[in-house]
């Protein structure tokens, strides 16, 4: 079955089309990394799909269902820079926000949350760090609490937009782990990435997107230096340095 | 109670109700729409004049909050149709206001309503315009007003804590769990727009926007808590009233001015001596870095 199908995606910024006409699938329990130069509209696409802007056209199927009656199996982990941490408040507060769907509104978060955010937290190495402010975390551990938040909302789905941006050794360890976890529970991943040396070692199933679509599917058969030449155009010498997938 | 502890309730009402609701507007980088607010409210008020042909509380009350959700709208609708956010509020306060100044000349000599009482407010004569009800009097109308909408601002807040909370820091995020946040957007507007009409009377368009904006900026440096800042704010208010009216009655001068001044005061004082992000701080800690390094 397919946990998501997107079909005639489009985008536009200012006049200047950001996706075009973009539609696939990605089949449950794979672990896909969206691949792309700079400007090729991954981010756009996590975000359209998960209707957090505005599109032109196109509409998104979560197992077969229209994505507004299935929001509560979604899972997000936004780029780190797009909040703002000087927000008065410290990390465990954070990850119960993961928590909002469970704890409802007018209510307040009980023990039982505060137990399930901490054990995230935990997940993620972060237990320590738990009451501190979140401008005092390393950018590294400000992307675990984002982790643990997303942890904290037990979907079934998760998009992660550039995970691997800017942080240390063992935050990508974490990542790493947590992707995996996802995947041994039959949980679909899609992650936003952008470093093409490491993509065949983290992902099963790739997306080549350059504002269309160029190609979908099992990493073996698509992340081809074919398809590379066909996603990044000329910039092909650096791709064969940095990617195994060189002599296929 | 005398004529000065009622000056000094409302002040204290107009800095609690403002700092606490302002500083949210902070947190949303959204401090300017404070300004705007608080000019075109003058068009609701003069708007419900027409409409009540009084200058009665609830009216005064709707008509504000019906403008300034309305402004909030505007700004909000132009920002996206592609205009700097900046622009935005400044092309809709000023329309609305001016507005307001306009429509206020067709009142003329009616009522105690003109353009300098909008602007300034006149706190000194709060006190006289009493609720009567059948004969008799129970304090000042303003006071009335501000308590209502401190009380109201207080429910929502409550109520609506997490919401709040979740989509000020992470807007995207919290619509995608599902937090009405448009819904609490406007809540928040509309919380701004009532208790800048409820503080109109005593302190003025401009002046208003001092209490809204700069106790949460004091607060903000002195607290790194949501709950925290959103009372420290309310405090630094009721205090910025309090000596504001000390020095106003000290000097013989301008009441709501020297409350406004206050603030800035007070401001100052977080600016240099707060314990965790004062100047005075920064600067020692690095000529310890230095010392050490």
């Amino acid at each position: 079955m397919d946990a998501i199908t997107v079909s005639g995606m489009t985008v536009v910024y200012d006049k200047q089309p950001a996706l075009e006409n973009v539609s696939f699938s990605i089949p449950e329990g794979s672990l896909t990394g969206v691949i792309g130069p700079n400007g090729a509209g991954k981010s756009t696409l996590i975000k359209a799909a998960l209707q957090l802007i505005p599109v032109r056209s196109g509409t998104v199927e979560v197992f077969d269902q229209p994505y507004k009656n299935q929001k509560q199996l979604i899972g997000y982990v936004p780029q780190r820079s797009e909040v703002d941490w000087d927000f008065p408040t410290n990390a465990l507060d954070i990850v119960l926000m993961g928590r909002y769907r469970q704890i409802g509104w007018f209510k307040r978060a009980n023990n039982k949350d505060i137990k399930w955010a901490r054990a995230c937290l935990e997940k993620v190495g972060m237990e320590g760090f738990a009451k501190r402010q979140i401008s005092q975390l390393s950018g590294g551990q400000q992307q675990r609490v984002f982790l643990a938040r997303a942890l904290a909302q037990d979907a079934s789905i998760y998009f992660m937009d550039e995970p691997f941006a800017g942080v240390d050794a063992a935050t990508e360890k974490a990542i790493i782990q947590l992707m995996k976890n996802w995947k041994r529970q039959g949980k679909t991943v899609l992650v936003v990435h952008h470093d093409l040396s490491t993509v065949e070692d983290y992902f099963d199933h790739v997306l080549l997107l350059n504002k269309r679509p160029v190609d979908c599917g099992p990493t073996q058969s698509v992340f081809t230096i074919d398809n590379l030449e066909k996603t990044y155009g000329g910039s092909i010498a650096f791709l064969q340095k940095t990617t195994p997938a060189g002599g296929r | 109670m005398n004529y000065t502890l009622w000056i000094i309730l409302t002040g204290c009402l107009v800095g609690v109700t403002c700092g606490m609701s302002g500083v949210l507007l902070m947190l949303k980088k959204m401090s300017m729409i404070a300004d705007a607010i608080s000019h075109t409210v003058l068009l609701g008020i003069v708007g419900a004049f027409f409409v009540s042909q009084s200058l009665n509380g609830l009216p005064m009350l709707i008509g504000a909050a019906v403008v300034g959700l309305a402004t909030a709208f505007f700004v909000e609708s132009l920002h996206r149709s592609g205009i700097q956010s900046d622009a935005a509020i400044g092309v809709v306060f000023t329309s609305l206001f001016a507005l307001g100044v306009v429509l206020i000349s067709f009142i003329g000599d009616q009522v105690h309503l003109d353009t300098k009482h909008a602007l300034m407010g006149e706190i000194a004569f709060v006190p006289w315009d009493t609720l009567q009800i059948k004969g008799e009097s129970y304090g000042p109308v303003a006071v009335w007003m501000l308590g209502t909408v401190l009380v109201l601002n207080l429910i929502l807040i409550a109520v609506f804590y997490k919401e709040i909370k979740i989509s000020t820091f992470d807007p995207q995020y919290a619509k995608l769990i599902g937090v009405p946040v448009a819904f609490v957007h406007y809540l928040l507007m509309g919380m701004v727009s009532l208790s800048t009409v409820a503080s109109f009377d005593s302190v003025g368009a401009i002046l208003v926007v001092a209490m809204l904006i700069v106790p949460g900026a004091t607060a903000y440096l002195l607290t790194d808590r949501f709950i925290t800042l959103l009372l420290i704010s309310g405090v630094v208010g009721i205090l910025s009233a309090m000596i504001g009216y000390g020095a106003a009655v000290y000097w013989n001068v301008s009441i709501a001015g020297a409350m406004a001044s206050a603030t800035g005061l007070l401001f100052l004082a977080a600016f240099l001596f707060s314990p965790k992000h004062g100047w005075l701080m920064k600067k020692a800690k690095q000529r310890r870095l230095a010392a050490n390094s």
